[in-house]
């Protein structure tokens, strides 16, 4: 077991380094001269220079490489090129809207397990047909699309909620519903297939001709088995609830990450859009490997090698 | 009982009894043939401006009522249509074929051209797919060419990795080795043997991509990094209505271009659940 978590701890660290590799390289990928996109559309040549000079540009892509990740190791993420924040600074009160808005759309995780086993038990019947037409429903509705009719509906006609902008913790009502939609949707439909792939097996037969109830056989038996699969699934929509964010937050005009990524990308302030590029793709990668350890842990089969 | 029947008739007979599936088809027909024909059927220009006509609500004469600058939304929503599909179609073929050929040659050959087409793959799929869309867009700029590459880009090693383990499950099938025995070429044994025995997947796989295109492609518009006004893209319509979404009474500018993209995702996925029903009756 911990040689399989070492492997992917390691495989972890390459891919880290893989993106920092392209976060560093973003700035150079673009069209254009960085130092003049650093220096900013009316500057002079000498600014430029200047510029090129301050951020280590005239030096070789390698040691710049360098500098960018000892920088990074530092806390040093650089310097918005819009306002001269530092970058560190803009993010700090960022990150808590967006983790709160991330928290509260974890909904999704009983909604859909509870959709999908309630669908599975009843296959074929009408509550696996309604679950099922909501989940196909669930991933093909846009979600800023949706936002923005759970917005004029609660909150411009009906006025239960504020419509944009973040003062309570009741302003990411409508926000964590609409984040949560495709989750749910997802889930349901591979806990439904988990659970059928079980309740054909044969121990849930023998179980069955025991004269077990068939609470105990579902919750018993069935339960535990068919979580496993389901453990990979939500871990992987965990990971794109930050990526969804981006989307709800500027629907409903939220102080937070996603929303400053969109801003930033249009304003073309590429300090921190790459450093968002980063975070967002670390926090993806560090959720898969937790949900690998976590598989691997409840798996008995991989625990006891 | 079933050894004399084609595969392709298989799948249609079994095909026919997806109800849903059909209605999807028929959906998806009838929005291509819209589409093709908006310049004829569209009651006016997408384009034409009239501030006197400017914000109706839906009535005889606009069935989904106009937009701020007075033009007619749907036809503007017909023409988005071709927008809106070919840029899905566009962008899920292309990371389909590159998609598949990396696949067959990653299975097919292994070794140390399937770890790099491997390793390559991992790495786009450690970032979620829209991120690094927005990454895309990022770099090369806006604009509905580069929204193509960018969701051509991720969709590719989907494909890959779908098409690599088909092959690597019939590789070792008898008729497989039979061409090789009798001397067939690595092209023909990759295109005529290998792509083939993985076609049904491929098919599942677009069907569904093309639901998920759909959507990546309106919401990055929606953002501002797709289609640039006055383009009639979904997405880009509803960032226009968007201004007026706090006011009420609005909610018609934004309604009907939202419920056109979610329907045409939602005939992709159910298409595509029907043809893998269809294939695979165990599913």
């Amino acid at each position: 077991m911990s040689h399989y978590i070492a492997k992917r701890l390691l495989g972890m660290l390459f891919v880290i380094f893989v993106i920092i590799i392209f976060s560093f390289l973003f700035v150079h990928l673009l069209p254009g001269d960085p130092a003049q996109i650093y220096a900013g559309g009316d500057a002079t040549l000498a600014d430029i220079a200047n510029v090129r000079h301050r951020l280590g540009l005239d030096q070789s892509l390698l040691s710049q490489f360098y500098l960018f990740v000892s920088n990074l190791f530092q806390g040093h993420l650089g310097v918005s090129y819009a306002s001269g924040e530092s970058v560190v600074d803009i993010l700090k009160p960022r990150l808590m809207v967006t983790a709160t808005l991330g928290g509260m759309s974890l909904w999704f995780i009983p909604m859909g397990i509870f959709f999908g086993f309630v669908a599975a038990v009843f296959k074929g019947r009408l509550p696996d047909r309604l679950s099922m037409v909501l989940a196909v429903g669930g991933i093909s509705i846009p979600d800023f699309w949706l936002g923005l009719v759970l917005m004029q509906i609660f909150a411009v006609h009906l006025g239960w909620f504020n419509p944009t902008g973040y003062e309570s913790l009741s302003d990411l009502v409508l926000p964590s519903i609409t984040l949560g939609m495709m989750g749910t949707a997802i889930v349901a439909r591979f806990t439904r297939s988990a659970f059928l792939d079980v309740l054909s097996e044969n121990y849930i037969q023998t179980a069955k001709a025991k004269g077990l109830s068939e609470f105990s056989v579902l919750i018993g038996h069935a339960f535990r088995n068919a979580l496993l699969p389901i453990v990979t699934v939500i871990g992987l929509q965990i990971g794109f609830v930050l990526s969804g964010s981006i989307v709800i937050e500027n629907i409903f005009s939220l102080p937070g990450l996603g929303a400053l990524l969109i801003d930033s990308v249009n304003n073309r302030d590429f300090p921190i859009v790459q450093m968002l590029l980063m975070i967002f793709a670390f926090n993806f990668v560090f959720i898969n490997f937790l949900v690998d350890i976590l598989y691997m842990v409840i798996n008995p089969q991989i625990r006891m090698k | 009982m079933e050894t004399t029947v084609s595969p392709i008739r298989l799948f249609l007979l079994r095909f026919k009894r997806e109800k849903q599936a059909w209605v999807a088809l028929i959906f998806l027909i009838v929005l291509i043939l819209a589409a093709c024909l908006a310049p004829w059927i569209a009651p006016f220009s997408p384009d034409q401006e009239d501030y006197n006509s400017a914000l109706l609500a839906p009535s005889w004469a606009h069935w989904a009522g106009t937009d701020m600058s007075g033009r007619d939304i749907f036809s503007r929503i017909l023409f988005g249509a071709r927008i809106s599909l070919s840029v899905a179609f566009l962008s899920v073929t292309v990371g389909a074929v590159l998609g598949s050929i990396l696949g067959v040659v990653s299975g097919y050959f292994g070794g140390y051209l399937d770890s790099i087409i491997m390793r390559i793959s991992d790495i786009l799929f450690a970032f979620p797919s829209f991120l690094l869309a927005i990454a895309i867009v990022a770099v090369l700029g806006g604009g509905i060419i580069n929204v193509i590459i960018a969701i051509a880009i991720f969709s590719t090693p989907m494909f890959a990795r779908l098409v690599r383990s088909q092959t690597l499950s019939v590789l070792n099938q008898p008729y497989v080795k039979a061409a090789q025995t009798m001397g067939a070429s690595h092209m023909r044994i990759m295109f005529k043997h290998l792509i083939p025995a993985a076609s049904g997947s491929i098919l599942v796989y677009f069907t569904m991509r093309l639901g998920t295109s759909i959507l990546t492609a309106a919401s990055l518009s929606f953002l501002g990094l797709g289609a640039k006004p006055p383009s009639p893209e979904w997405g880009r319509m509803l960032a226009d209505g968007r201004d007026l979404m706090l006011v009420p009474g609005y909610m018609y500018l934004t309604l009907y271009p939202g419920i056109c993209i979610f329907l045409t995702a939602l005939s992709c996925n159910v298409l595509g659940d029907g043809v893998r029903s269809a294939l695979d009756p165990k599913s």
